[in-house]
């Protein structure tokens, strides 16, 4: 077949089914692929209807109209056992998506304190940080997690024996502290300060978190549009003093303004419409705890657990990053006058982010897909509520793990595509 | 002043005698501040006042962590006894740490699960097999790797097979008395064949190899010319002779007893899962990424579907797809083995993570190797395999093994599908009310712990020492 083709493309003599045709190749491939794909998904689809009426199991969406007849220990919006599986759903998703948006933003104010912490010139805070980030690394997730539930947080005392935290406590044994050491000039004045703030407003027992809840009254709502109101005058604030450096030189203190803004604003308007919200203070009654709201002890051990396990792993991103940024970058930059302040804000994140952002994304999604892990310890999340409770009422395998991985997927792409979109923004314009 | 105005001229000495010296004076010691350990104490722990705080806090940190954990983990540990009466503080009148005999009371049910006792000296020959193959493997400098390389991934998974379920597979029948009973009726299957007795099986595989042959012969054929008939015809024939040769060593009766899988556990399920999810998703990973990077459009859309699937999803939704879904799909009469399904699952899973690793290494590859492997007249296959599929694969080891950790570490997660791996079996060993004691849970977790650490930190560092060596090699 080779003399074929060295000899040249005289007609008669040209083999017309030749494998070495890489379009003939690649078309008998394609073929042979897409039968045997249309092959799989009809004999998928045959047995998947011959097991389902056999096991006598019904199939498509109506059951999530159905009463769901479980209760869930923690829910966003009212919930309760008459409702349909399709509101335990959403119940669900919206405690996968509460878990996983606190979880992202400890994670990443640990992995950033961690990861400047490795790169520090003091030994023992480099030492702390390494142990810190190879030991959460190197522990499995599901391990973290059952740990903290099992081993830490059912080990706490009941609610009669609560831990309360708050600033009366704390401040009140600084100054016992001061003035036993004898600086009694300083503890007393604290002490009696101290005893004149409302009692611990913070506690933690084995069922959980119990925290101050606050109450919103009429007129709460021109809290929030000020607060709107504020965010908004500082993203314009900041984009004019971008501006304005850019074409000028002068800097402007944006971001003090902008935290002045948004701190100043709602107190404003709090006092002028009359102070609507007041916060309920938690008191223990008998055996359990009145008022406040409770964080279920399932929450906290996951939630701790993931900002810890992916802290661990945001660390090692930022540390890379922050070496991928040349030292002739700062170097260069302490020429130019900037003190060490400026020059880690304008020169060095700027530049370190471009290499943190791609793998902070997936350790953002991997927290998301962990957050589903929660079902070991029961966590009410879309994982433990959908494809847990409701696959076991309803034998719906197929429907009901379909939606959960179509859920998690489009959380995946969704992210992806936001963070491909800032990628594109903030790489490297070569000229 | 006067220095200034007059700098040779000191009293008693007139500028014709002026003194100078034969030889150069030794230079003064630099100031003690400016080097040795007290530059390094300033430099490094008390510099300004903000470092002499972070210094302070970090010692308070190691203070109040690390002591107490040498006293709980060793001093106050009680190390011997028979029940939880040891471990309670109130019997042994002083505080107690780690209760190390909860350990040693359960250490069986950790390294083995229910695996019957008196086969547990399978496992240990599982175990002892798969360190000595594994460990030559690890070291560089040893030769022989190819041959190593195929005990460990070829041989050694069809002995640990054999060896841990007992061997002697019931199969039934092959292909033509699968497609037989669906149309022909039961030509070479024996019905419902006897325990023991399969040469209706073989008879089976010898007619299928033929026929495959034969049609593999004859396509090849007549697609790709005469010269590539017997090429074509000797390849389908090693290869289901392999296969023959697995299924025949899986089959033979060896006399071990068989043990199911549920009676599986702990670490000897962890290594089993990891093992076999790294092992099976290499070859399909790298499928994978050359599919991902293939030019033609169906190959590459179904590999990408099939990798951002698989990815894009958490591993749990993955092993419930593979214990609730799958068996909804497959013909009735099948019914997997729990941990086969969980096995599955993790399969899936790894190849997709494997196929993106692999693709790097791929992308890593300059274009002029292909284009110096075409320039030699090689097909795309043997490009692939003696050119690029080499150097892109030494290239993406330590990316390999950092998929193994993370694999290992995702074991755990089959204790949701009741598959009781460590952790697993370690939370099955809590509930046991002979050992509830204060510091029971501490001291499993401590354990299980320190193993998973043992591991993941070991291979890591393996790993971080390879990239060292490969870069090194990199550089010209």
């Amino acid at each position: 077949m080779s003399d074929a083709r060295l000899s040249g493309p005289p007609a008669a003599s040209r083999r017309r089914w030749s494998w070495t045709d890489p379009k003939l190749r690649s078309s008998v491939i394609q073929i042979v692929l897409a039968l045997i794909m249309v092959w799989l998904v009809w004999s998928f689809y045959a047995n998947a209807t011959a097991n389902l009426s056999r096991l006598g199991i019904a199939s498509g969406f109506g059951f999530l109209d159905n009463r769901a007849g479980f209760a869930i220990s923690q829910s966003l919006i009212p919930y309760n056992e008459s409702m349909s599986y399709g509101r335990a759903f959403v119940v669900g998703l919206l405690n996968t998506l509460l878990v996983a948006f606190l979880g992202v933003i400890l994670a990443t104010l640990i992995g950033f304190v961690m990861g400047v912490a490795r790169l520090s010139k003091n030994v023992v805070i480099k030492a702390l940080a390494s142990a810190y980030v190879e030991v959460t690394r190197n522990l499995p997730p599901l391990f973290q997690i059952m740990f903290w539930y099992l081993a830490v947080l059912s080990t706490l005392p009941g609610p009669r024996q609560s831990w309360g935290f708050g600033l009366q406590p704390l401040l009140g044994s600084i100054g016992s502290g001061l003035s036993a050491i004898g600086l009694g000039f300083l503890g007393n004045p604290l002490s009696g300060f101290a005893a004149g703030l409302s009692a611990p407003s913070v506690f933690v027992n084995n069922r959980g978190l119990v925290l101050p809840r606050p109450i919103f009254e009429d007129g709460s709502m021109a809290i929030l549009y000020a607060l709107v109101a504020a965010v908004v005058a500082s993203v314009l604030i900041g984009l004019w003093a971008k501006k304005r450096r850019e074409a000028t030189g002068k800097p402007f203190p944006a971001f003090w303004t902008g935290l002045a803004l948004i701190i100043v604003l709602p107190l404003a308007a709090s006092y002028a419409v009359g102070n609507p919200v007041s916060i309920e203070t938690p008191e223990l009654r008998g055996f359990n705890f009145v008022g406040g709201v409770r964080v279920i002890p399932e929450f906290v051990s996951l939630l701790l657990a993931l900002a810890i396990y992916t802290g661990g792993f945001i660390a090692e991103i930022v540390r890379s990053g922050i070496l991928a940024v040349s030292k002739g970058q700062s170097e260069a930059a302490h020429s130019l006058g900037l003190r060490s302040g400026p020059t880690l804000r304008l020169v060095i994140i700027p530049q370190a982010m471009r290499v943190i952002v791609p793998p902070l994304t997936s350790q953002y999604l991997n927290l998301t897909k962990n957050s589903s892990l929660g079902v070991a310890v029961g966590y009410p999340d879309l994982f433990a509520v959908f494809a847990g409770t409701t696959l076991n009422q309803t034998g719906q395998a197929i429907e009901i793990i379909a939606v959960t991985m179509a859920v998690y997927l489009t959380i995946s792409i969704v992210t992806s595509m936001i963070m491909g979109w800032y990628n594109k923004r903030v790489a490297l314009v070569e000229r | 002043m006067s220095d200034t105005t007059a700098p040779l001229s000191r009293p008693g000495v007139s500028p014709a005698q002026a003194f100078v010296s034969a030889a150069l004076r030794e230079p003064e010691p630099a100031p003690v501040s400016t080097r040795g350990p007290v530059l390094w104490v300033r430099q490094h722990l008390v510099g300004s006042v903000p470092q002499v705080l972070l210094t302070l806090f970090g010692i308070w940190l190691v203070y109040v962590t690390v002591p107490p954990l040498i006293k709980f983990f060793l001093i106050d540990a009680v190390w011997t006894g028979t029940s939880r009466e040891a471990c309670l503080p109130e019997k042994v009148g002083r505080p107690v740490g780690a209760c190390w005999p909860f350990i040693w009371a359960k250490m069986d049910q950790l390294l083995y699960g229910f695996y019957p006792a008196s086969e547990r000296w399978r496992v240990n020959v599982v175990y002892a097999l798969g360190a000595i193959l594994l460990l030559p493997l690890l070291i560089q400098k040893l030769p022989g790797k190819r041959l190593n390389a195929i005990a460990f991934f070829g041989v050694f998974p069809v002995v640990a097979f054999v060896l841990l379920t007992g061997g002697n597979l019931d199969m039934q029948r092959f292909l033509v008395g699968s497609i037989g009973s669906i149309g022909f009726g039961d030509l070479f299957t024996s019905g419902g064949s006897v325990q023991g007795l399969r040469a209706s099986f073989w008879i089976d595989f010898v007619v299928s190899t033929v026929i495959v042959t034969a049609i593999a012969f004859l396509v090849s054929r007549f697609v790709a010319g005469p010269e590539a008939g017997p090429a074509a015809a000797k390849a389908t024939l090693s290869m289901l002779g392999l296969l023959g040769l697995i299924i025949f060593a899986m089959d033979i009766d060896l006399g071990l007893p068989q043990v199911e899988t549920r009676l599986w556990g702990g670490l000897l399920v962890t290594l089993v899962i990891a093992v076999t999810g790294i092992t099976v998703s290499l070859p399909f990973g790298i499928l994978l990424a050359l599919g991902r990077r293939s030019k033609l459009p169906l190959v590459k859309a179904l590999s990408i579907i099939f990798i951002e699937f698989w990815r894009g999803v958490p591993l749990i939704t993955v092993l419930f797809f593979a214990t609730y879904m799958l068996p909804l799909f497959l013909p009735g009469r099948f019914t997997i083995d729990g941990l086969l399904r969980a096995l599955v699952g993790v399969a899936l899973f790894a190849s997709a993570y494997m196929a993106e690793v692999v693709r790097g290494g791929l992308q890593a590859i300059p274009k002029g190797q292909y284009e110096g492997a075409m320039a030699l007249g090689l097909r795309p296959g043997l490009m692939m395999r003696l050119v690029v599929l080499p150097q892109a694969l030494k290239m993406v080891i330590p990316g390999i093994v950092n998929n193994f950790i993370g694999l290992f570490k995702d074991t755990t997660l089959v204790l949701i599908v009741s598959i009781f791996d460590l952790l697993g079996s370690m939370r099955a060993a809590f509930t046991d009310p002979s050992w509830a004691s204060p510091t029971t849970l501490f001291t499993g977790f401590g354990f299980a712990g320190i193993i998973y650490f043992v591991f993941c930190f070991g291979m890591s560092r393996y790993s971080m020492a390879l990239e060292k060596r490969l870069d090194r090699a990199q550089r010209h």
